[in-house]
């Protein structure tokens, strides 16, 4: 290989920029095709919201809308109960899962990552197992319905993702890169350990926090499994299994057009359950942009260290 | 384990102790008591005996899993499926790393990083709604393409065969964003005059790529691979149900373990069989992520996972 570098730098150059073309006319292309991939199933998901029923039912989902029409929100709009009621849960189960879940966590993160604490590796130890056996589905359904009677209680949709395994060894990783010195420092200037991670560590963790925190609120916010396993009462539905569950039933969907076809009008099946999902993507494709690069740089800390 | 005991420990760190409370007391709810669970799999479960109160029946229950096919149909099922998705995803994954990381238009590698990160963001539940958008019968945009071109509408849903691929893609659609940054920041640590000397060297780009990048991120790789191969048998449950969902048409080729499972509980309320299937799959895992990490530690000691 070094004989071949050695004659291309002797004389053929351009053989090198004819490669490097190459390179970044197929780098370019894949990533392009990557990003419209990505972006494609959003666009129809869109368009076929605000596309005219009678227009779908003939020629389908298009990628520009065929027949423009606004109906499917008119339709939602009239009778917004259920959506806002769903919005109010999932927004409930997001901020108070992920607030409790970030102070569990990071203080758990810190308890392990202290060198003078004992039993650090057995309490890893004790949280990875988790990882690797469980009880199923089965078992944790059937402990949380007839032991602690969790049935259609919003407490069963917070409790299951309050702590994660992983983000917990990705806190630690970010607080093993603060010096020990401080917390030592700080006890021997009287602090308690309680205090140390509040008024220390607490804001030297700041990106792993935000990390942290926007990986629970996620997942608290795209949950639709656990309500499917414990919620059977609509007005407890988050949003996710709310258009799950519209999906699903064409009950649904004709419950929401009798309430709302007040006035006899023909009620867009089709488009509205495109427009629910719409409604329920939302919220997250407007914060997407401010808080992707928090992801990016607390992933980025996470694969370096780990 | 000198002379001072557990006792003294927990004097001495009380505050710490404390601290770590909530996340030991919260996982042994969650993760340990429903481990017991797993002795379901030995009984013929009636839910007014609980748990504990219900017959044994040994090895029924394992016989009825296995005699019926499904056993060996779901295994078959999770394993193929679990190794396509590594396989592609982690390919995709790497590729557009490297594309990214080779670009020089800064705008134009935020722009389409963002938009393939983007899926990473979105429910289950939304991708579902896209998988039936693109493939249904007589609304789905990829017919309406079809019969736009004068070609006959295809109907995927009798075809279970295709499936793998549906389901391949969407599954590297949703990660690729999200694993590539974890390979792009494996990329960024790489001594930057390794570069430098090879372009003075004269190496063109793909040289750089299979000489230097690919050779340095590989450990990354590794690991990657060993992690995702410790949850084999774990199919990602959510996207198989979403996508899926009740279609028995395509349970032929399209039936995990975790789907099998779930739909027994939530349908038929059968306990017998998907309690077995739960058990052997929580005792094949645990065997594989045992077998995974000895093979780590003999290989490379520092990248163990305990």
């Amino acid at each position: 290989m070094e004989n071949k570098l050695a004659i291309d730098a002797k004389g053929r150059i351009p053989k090198t920029e004819g490669a490097n073309l190459l390179f970044n006319v197929i780098s370019y292309t894949v990533v392009i095709v990557a990003a419209i991939l990505c972006l494609l199933p959003f666009e129809i998901l869109i368009s076929g919201s605000f596309t005219d029923e009678k227009a779908i039912a003939l020629h389908g989902y298009g990628i520009i809308p065929s027949k423009f029409s606004l109906e499917a929100y008119h339709v939602l709009f009239k009778f917004p109960d259920s959506i806002i009621r769903a919005y109010g849960v999932s927004i409930f189960i997001t901020v108070v899962g992920t607030a409790i879940g970030l102070f569990i966590t990071s203080m758990t993160a810190y308890v392990m990552n202290r060198k003078d604490f004992k039993y650090r590796n057995k309490l890893a130890f004790f949280f990875y197992f988790t990882t690797l056996f469980n009880g199923g589905i089965l078992s944790t359904y059937i402990f949380f319905v007839k032991y602690l009677q969790l049935k259609n209680d919003l407490t069963s949709l917070i409790l299951p993702l309050l702590i994660n395994v992983f983000y917990l060894i990705v806190m630690r990783t970010f607080i093993s890169s603060i010096p020990d010195s401080i917390s030592e420092s700080a006890k021997i200037d009287g602090a308690g350990d309680f205090t140390i991670f509040m008024k220390l560590i607490l804001p030297l963790t700041k990106p792993g926090l935000a990390t942290i925190g926007l990986f629970y609120a996620l997942d608290y916010w795209n949950d639709w499994y656990n309500a499917m396993l414990y919620i059977t009462d609509v007005n407890k539905y988050p949003l996710q299994y709310l258009l799950f569950s519209t999906l699903q039933s064409a009950e649904a969907i004709s419950r929401i057009s009798k309430m709302a076809s007040v006035a006899q009008i023909s009620v867009p099946t089709l488009s509205l359950k495109l427009a629910m999902a719409v409604i329920a993507t939302g919220p997250i494709i407007l914060v997407y942009p401010s808080v992707q690069k928090y992801f990016v740089k607390g992933l980025t800390v996470g694969a370096i260290k780990g | 384990m000198t002379k001072h005991g557990f006792f003294y420990e927990i004097r001495k760190n009380r505050t710490l102790f404390l601290m770590a409370l909530p996340a030991i007391l919260l996982v042994f709810l969650i993760s340990y008591i429903p481990m017991a669970g797993i002795i379901l799999a030995f009984k013929d479960y009636r839910f007014d005996l609980g748990v504990f109160g219900s017959h044994w029946n040994g090895f029924e229950n394992f016989k009825y899993f296995f005699n019926s096919g499904t056993g060996l149909r779901v295994t078959r099922n999770t394993i193929l499926y679990n190794l396509m998705n590594l396989i592609t995803s982690q390919l995709f994954a790497v590729m557009i790393a490297i594309f990214i990381n080779e670009m020089r238009g800064k705008y134009f590698k935020k722009v389409t990083q963002s938009i393939i990160f983007l899926p990473f963001f979105i429910s289950w539940t939304i991708v579902g709604v896209f998988v039936y958008n693109i493939f249904n019968y007589e609304t789905g945009t990829l017919n309406s393409v079809l019969k736009s071109l004068h070609m006959d509408p295809v109907n995927l849903y009798s075809s279970p065969s295709v499936w793998i691929w549906i389901i391949c893609f969407f599954n590297s659609w949703k990660w690729v964003g999200y694993t590539s940054v974890i390979y792009i920041a494996s990329i960024l640590s790489i001594d930057a005059e390794c570069f430098e000397a090879a372009e003075i060297d004269g190496a063109n780009v793909f040289q750089k790529i299979f000489y230097i990048t690919i050779p340095s991120i590989s450990p990354t790789i590794f690991i990657m691979f060993l992690l995702n191969i410790g949850r084999i048998l774990r199919g990602d449950f959510q996207m198989f149900y979403q996508i899926i969902g009740n279609n028995g048409q395509l349970f032929d080729k399209t039936d995990v373990i975790d789907t099998f499972v779930f739909r027994s509980l939530l349908t038929s309320g059968d306990i017998a069989m998907p309690a077995a299937a739960t058990f052997y799959q929580s005792v094949l895992c645990f065997v594989i992520i045992m077998v995974v990490n000895g093979v780590i530690r003999k290989t490379r000691p520092d990248n163990a996972l305990f």
